[in-house]
């Protein structure tokens, strides 16, 4: 199990690099939605099936389509200014795996001290469903309220545009 | 068996180089749906973060909870940047950030 946890989270990892490195934005797309449903393995494998759920669901699905369809709307370059723009960008993101492989090798003299959570109670026992309708139901109409502003922000922002006179 | 401790330095360690990872593209990036796809990652580390914290502690119904918030608010924000991101490109036909420094009012 441990090893399947330290496996899912190493993949986790390489799926965001890959996403960042990769030359074409349909590639860094696709490979953020690897990121995604890799992450909610590793929730289903750390015991919230409902977090993973919503994380399949809604970040590698909607999301990605979000993102497709942005790309879509956009600009395509050429090949060539592809190329000359893959070169630039190479330039740019090499040092990002010098920078994490510096702090894995700093962080690996360090080892885990003990639990972050000493001084805590009991767990409870209660439910999701518990939790999410009972102790945060307020977050329920904060969720409501940010939706509706998205809603209304998306609108706007594609409202057409009035003639001049 | 891996202990509560040495499995929460663990997924701390991943978000931490999670975060790094979408502060550089953040930084590097000109592209603005690149800096999207960063701010995507810097959610996916806290995310990971508070998954870790809810099976460490024994609350993971709570990390649920505040998972799913913060899912709806990622969706939202991405959505509306989306958004943003369609009309800059209408206006300046270019998906270069330096490109805004010219918007005005």
């Amino acid at each position: 199990m441990s090893f399947l946890i330290f496996l899912l989270l190493v993949l986790v990892l390489a799926s965001a690099v890959w996403t960042v490195l990769a030359t074409q934005l349909l590639h860094s797309a696709i490979a953020l939605a690897l990121t995604s449903v890799l992450l909610s393995i590793v929730m289903f494998a750390f015991q919230s099936p409902w977090a993973a759920v919503f994380e399949l669901s809604v970040c590698a699905g909607l999301i990605t389509v979000v993102f497709i369809s942005t790309i879509s709307m956009t600009r395509h370059y050429s090949i060539e200014e592809e190329q000359a723009r893959a070169t630039s960008r190479l330039k740019r993101f090499i040092w990002l795996p010098v920078v994490l492989v510096f702090i894995c090798v700093g962080m690996s003299f360090m080892m885990p001290g003990p639990s972050p959570f000493p001084s805590l109670p009991a767990p409870t026992t209660l439910d999701m469903r518990q939790v999410l309708w009972g102790l945060r139901r307020y977050d329920m109409l904060g969720q409501i309220l940010v939706i509706l502003a998205g809603i209304f922000g998306v609108v706007v922002l594609f409202k057409p545009k009035k003639r001049e006179k | 068996m891996v202990t509560s401790a040495a499995l929460f330095w663990l997924a701390g360690v991943v978000t931490l180089l999670l975060a790094i990872t979408a502060i550089y593209c953040i930084i590097v990036s000109r592209n603005l749906i690149r800096i999207l796809i960063g701010v995507e990652i810097m959610t996916k580390a806290a995310t990971l973060l508070l998954v870790a914290a809810g099976v460490v502690s024994g609350r993971t119904a709570l990390a649920q909870a505040l998972i799913i918030t913060l899912i709806v608010v990622e969706v939202v924000v991405i959505a509306v940047a989306a958004g943003v991101v369609v009309g800059s490109y209408q206006h300046t036909h270019d998906m270069d950030v330096r490109n805004l420094r010219d918007l005005k009012g």
